[in-house]
């Protein structure tokens, strides 16, 4: 299915949960906040999120910035 | 207490931004400079103890696993996240929730920019982006004109300060319009931090002087040929203008007045 990722359509296997989304993506564990559909997926709960067709997730980081 | 035998004592001055309380005044950035090492010598010499920081998206390719948080000391300073490069109130609050989330801090930096070339904040977004913040329990400090009036809506929305910029983000020009930092400070029931513009110790003394309560500033230092010791002017800047308001400045004079005695003067013969 597709999923849109940090803005990019992309191929992921049906059924993930945020949990196993960021290993798939081989994403980092730590440093990192996520939403979904406009909405923060609390630290917690990624083992029970899921993801779903068409779902709009962003993976963010803390940067430079003043 | 009679006023004479307070005169040089050291007052308990601290800054209060909602339930935070801070020593410094001097609030630093995180951006532009020559290295992250040369990054936390700056933070150290400033002696801030508050940092910012922005929220982007991580890049799935990029490996290496560090990030900005890795190289400050979380027991030494505050992480003030910022909502930079939001256009909308939309993507402002979502910013903050995830900045929330990440940081794990109610504080946040409202900044909703509305014209790319001036980067001079959209007064409505950030009003919108404000009212909605406050509502979901963040310390609201908002990125705003040197305008009194919009300074005032947005504490009436609820922010916990407001920082009106000295001079357009990143341009180094120092307080423009004293005037209107005055006049927003004389009215702020909350805080008022001079966000942006500063561009050398002499422009934060002078923000200082204008009885502002804080300073945020990071191009000013990080672009300096060597920050780290600029990171210490700027902290000596501070300190020197908070006591110069604090002690009150002599009334200016259009004609000179003599220090020395006029009286018992010697005379020689002419």
């Amino acid at each position: 299915m597709r999923a849109i990722i940090n803005g990019e359509p992309r191929e992921i296997p049906d059924g993930l949960t945020v949990g196993a989304l960021l290993r798939h993506l081989d994403a980092p564990a730590r440093g990192i906040a996520i939403a979904k559909n406009d909405r923060v997926v609390r630290r917690g709960t990624y083992a029970q999120e899921v993801v779903r067709e068409g779902d709009r997730i962003e993976i963010i980081r803390a940067v430079a910035g003043g | 207490m009679t006023a004479s035998k307070s005169f040089g004592r050291w007052q308990v001055d601290k800054l209060k931004i909602g339930s935070h309380v801070f020593d410094s005044r001097l609030i630093v950035g995180t951006a532009k400079y020559p290295t992250l090492e040369v990054m936390q010598a700056a933070h150290a010499r400033s002696g801030a103890e508050v940092v910012t920081a922005a929220i982007r998206r991580i890049n799935l390719d990029d490996k290496s696993g560090k990030t900005l948080l890795d190289y400050i000391d979380r027991s030494k300073y505050t992480i003030l996240p910022n909502t930079a490069g939001c256009y909308t109130a939309k993507e402002a609050v979502l910013t903050a929730q995830l900045a929330r989330e990440l940081v794990e801090t109610d504080l946040i930096k409202l900044e909703v920019i509305g014209d790319p070339e001036t980067l001079y904040p959209d007064t409505a977004e950030t009003l919108k982006a404000a009212a909605e913040l406050v509502r979901d329990g963040f310390t609201v400090l908002p990125y705003v004109l040197d305008d009194p009036v919009a300074c005032k809506r947005l504490e009436e929305e609820g922010c916990a300060a407001v920082m009106p910029l000295a001079a357009p983000i990143g341009s180094g020009l120092g307080v423009c319009n004293p005037y209107s930092i005055r006049i927003i400070k004389e009215r702020a029931r909350v805080p008022v931090i001079v966000d942006a513009g500063v561009g050398t110790a002499s422009d934060a003394a002078i923000a200082m002087e204008l009885g502002v309560d804080a300073v945020l500033m990071n191009t000013g230092i990080a672009a300096a040929k060597d920050p780290v010791r600029m990171a210490h002017a700027m902290k000596l800047a501070i300190e020197a203008g908070r006591q110069a308001y604090l002690a009150g400045r002599m009334e200016k004079r259009l004609y000179a007045n003599a220090s020395s005695p006029m009286r018992d003067l010697i005379a020689v013969d002419d």
